[in-house]
């Protein structure tokens, strides 16, 4: 694929609002997550809740769309100045040749869970108040944001689970290849809601201890939230070394099952390929892998796998789901951002909490920070139903 | 901006629409339109413990993805796909909105599972074994513009080929005042970087100002306006005539789809 440019991007999750405090927590090895508190759920579990999200205003005349996940969305928005580069483009590019593409896997259910507890008596009818566009259902944050910045392009939500804010760089990537667009406003948002919360503890896949990823002892996911965001543009004919680059888009199917990875990884596997082919790049040339490693027992012996069997057992990497929480649909445009400051910044941040590397896993997880040049990274993201995708960034220089 | 693509297969089922044979058939005044509710089959192409397992809105995709791959004879190892929806499964999310409304907050594994917006895409995989791309997209009332951009650019920039499922289930009561979507209905198309001897007609898609097209038939015009999908039924009477023509679509209030069809034969 043509590469891209990564023109501006931001995030905002438990370990900082903005990519001042999150390199930052990322710097000082620190996670965000705490035990669970959220709402009036009972689980026993650890949680990424970004501060100040029910705080957050959003303009009077997108009201409609006011819940928490659109709240966490605004909030993302305005940090690092994204909101005016934003502006400034669209008036380089106009309003309709730019395209609107977000990942969410449970938009702003939430609404709708706290309507189900207000339903009429006598009726069981919802309460007036609550309106199912604009909050609940999934296409609700894209279309905030479409109407935000007064775009006229395409928009659309992409929703494929926890794969789903990877999956927007490639729907970006075929629309401005297409000519469809010549600018892309991606990104992903996920929000704390109780059908994550009792749904993945319904499945024993929450654990009682902060997320542990490739740990020995690991037992489970801790659910988090985020908003992070990408301007995307065509390659301009120069650009600063240190500008980054989206080269490479990897995507797959497993197959297999609704729930379960595969066992080997073959469909991780296959994404990583397929990143690794369309950004013309052999797996020695990556420099560090930000690993989808949720901290579930199947999750990172497959993912280690297929990591193995693409790229050995050299080349390092690491999840920072042990700092931010697994952030389900955001999850992907979140850790594209960490690779984009990873790259930036020549850190590879080590997993937090990981105490004893599980030594059946034979991907090289680093636990200690480490510095050095980073010029290129691959970045991880697989939900249910078994859809995968692997994002390579890399520097322009 | 113009796409490109050739149609290669068509599938359809809806409230009193069968498959595109029949749709076709109602739309060129060979056969009447009888309002029924959508009959929704098992989908056979999954292992017994999958299709136990599976809803309306899984059942609906899965049906109208095999009459358009099957008439298409697609290579299903190949086939990339693109599933857009405007929901996911209502039934599923009104029985965990409900556990949760509940003290004891009992949330079913399987349901919450199945709760994915790419359910369906999860399903297809598993039942035809293809390891290509689902892109799994949701555009509330825009989604089945917004599928047929995916596909058709897909197909011309990866010059592969594509199928597209736009489907839309109902929601049950409470939820259903709310999102009043009456039933189930879906299309799906396959489409094609090349020509082939399933070609159907070429397509060129490009985003206009013009106003969308309604359908003259009162009931099959009330589909269109009450489920997402169904804003694909003016192709399918383009396309049932087998003569060139241009239609409108329903998208965005900023922006509609202007198709442009040349039949293949």
């Amino acid at each position: 694929m043509a590469p891209l440019w990564v023109r501006s991007y931001t995030a905002t999750s438990c370990i900082g609002q903005g990519l001042a405090p999150m390199l930052e927590s990322l710097e000082q090895h620190r996670s965000g997550l705490k035990l669970c508190d959220f709402e009036t759920v009972d689980i026993n579990t650890f949680i990424g809740e970004v501060d100040g999200v029910d705080a957050q205003r959003l303009p009077d005349e997108l009201q409609a769309f006011n819940c928490r996940n659109t709240r966490l969305a605004e909030l993302a928005l305005r940090q690092d100045g994204f909101d005016e580069t934003v502006h400034g483009a669209v008036g380089r590019w106009g309003k309709s040749r730019i395209g609107v593409f977000v990942g969410t896997s449970t938009a702003g259910i939430l609404q709708t869970e706290l309507a189900y507890r207000r339903r009429d008596a006598s009726s069981g009818e919802l309460p007036d108040d609550f309106l199912y566009g604009p909050t609940h259902n999934s296409f609700s944050v894209a279309d905030y944001v479409r109407r935000r910045f007064g775009l006229e392009g395409p928009a659309v939500a992409v929703s494929s689970a926890c794969a789903s804010s990877a999956k927007v760089f490639g729907s970006a990537r075929r629309m401005i290849e297409a000519g469809v667009i010549d600018a892309a406003l991606v990104g992903g948002t996920d929000s704390l809601c109780l059908t994550t919360l009792y749904g993945f503890h319904s499945l024993q896949l929450t654990s009682p201890l902060p997320c542990r990823p490739f740990d020995q002892a690991r037992d489970g996911i801790s659910i988090g939230e985020a908003g992070a965001f990408a301007w995307l543009e065509r390659m301009p004919d120069s650009l600063d070394a240190d500008s980054i680059l989206l080269r490479g888009v990897g995507e797959s199917s497993d197959a297999y099952h609704m729930s379960a990875p595969h066992p080997e990884g073959l469909g991780a596997r296959r994404a990583m390929q397929s990143a690794l082919h369309a950004a013309q790049l052999e797996p020695a040339d990556i420099d560090y892998i930000n690993v989808h490693g949720t901290g579930t027992p199947s999750n990172d012996r497959s993912e280690s796998q297929a990591i193995t069997s693409v790229f050995g057992p050299t080349t390092p990497c690491s999840s920072t789901k042990g700092a931010t929480g697994h952030t389900l649909g955001a999850a992907g445009a979140l850790e594209a951002v960490i690779s984009a400051l990873a790259i930036q910044h020549g850190l590879m941040p080590g997993g937090v909490h990981t105490a004893t590397i599980d030594p059946t896993l034979t991907a090289h997880y680093i636990r200690e920070n480490r510095r050095g040049t980073v010029a290129t990274v691959l970045s991880n993201s697989f939900g249910f139903g078994g859809s995968n995708c692997s994002l390579i960034f890399g520097a322009a220089g | 901006m113009k796409l490109s693509a050739y149609l290669d297969g068509i599938g359809v089922l809806g409230p009193g629409l069968a498959n595109w044979p029949e749709c076709a058939a109602v739309f060129r005044g060979e056969r009447s339109y009888v309002a029924a509710a959508t009959v929704l089959p098992a989908p056979a192409m999954l292992p017994s413990a999958e299709r136990r397992r599976t809803g309306r809105v899984v059942k609906l995709a899965l049906a109208v993805a095999m009459e358009a791959t099957s008439a298409a004879a697609a290579d299903l190892s190949l086939l990339a796909s693109v599933f857009s929806s405007s929901g996911s499964d209502g039934h599923i999310c009104h029985e965990i909105c409900q556990a949760l409304a509940q003290p004891s907050r009992e949330v079913s594994p399987t349901r919450f599972s199945n709760s994915v917006h790419n359910a369906s895409a999860g399903y297809w995989n598993i039942g035809t074994g293809s390891m290509t791309e689902s892109n799994v997209l949701c555009a509330f009332d825009a989604s089945f513009v917004a599928g047929l951009l995916e596909s058709m650019a897909q197909s011309a920039v990866d010059r592969c080929s594509v199928l597209l499922v736009s489907y839309d289930t109902e929601y049950p009561p409470p939820l259903h005042a709310k999102r009043p979507i009456p039933d189930a209905f879906g299309i799906a198309m396959v489409f094609s970087a090349e020509k082939s001897p399933q070609s159907i007609a070429r397509l060129e898609l490009s985003l206009t100002d013009a106003v969308a097209d309604s359908l003259p038939h009162a009931e099959l015009e009330a589909l269109r306006r009450s489920i997402p999908a169904a804003r694909g039924l003016p192709l399918l009477r383009l396309l049932s005539t087998r003569a060139p023509g241009r239609c409108v679509l329903d998208y965005f209030d900023v922006a509609r789809a202007e198709v442009r069809v040349e039949p293949c034969h």
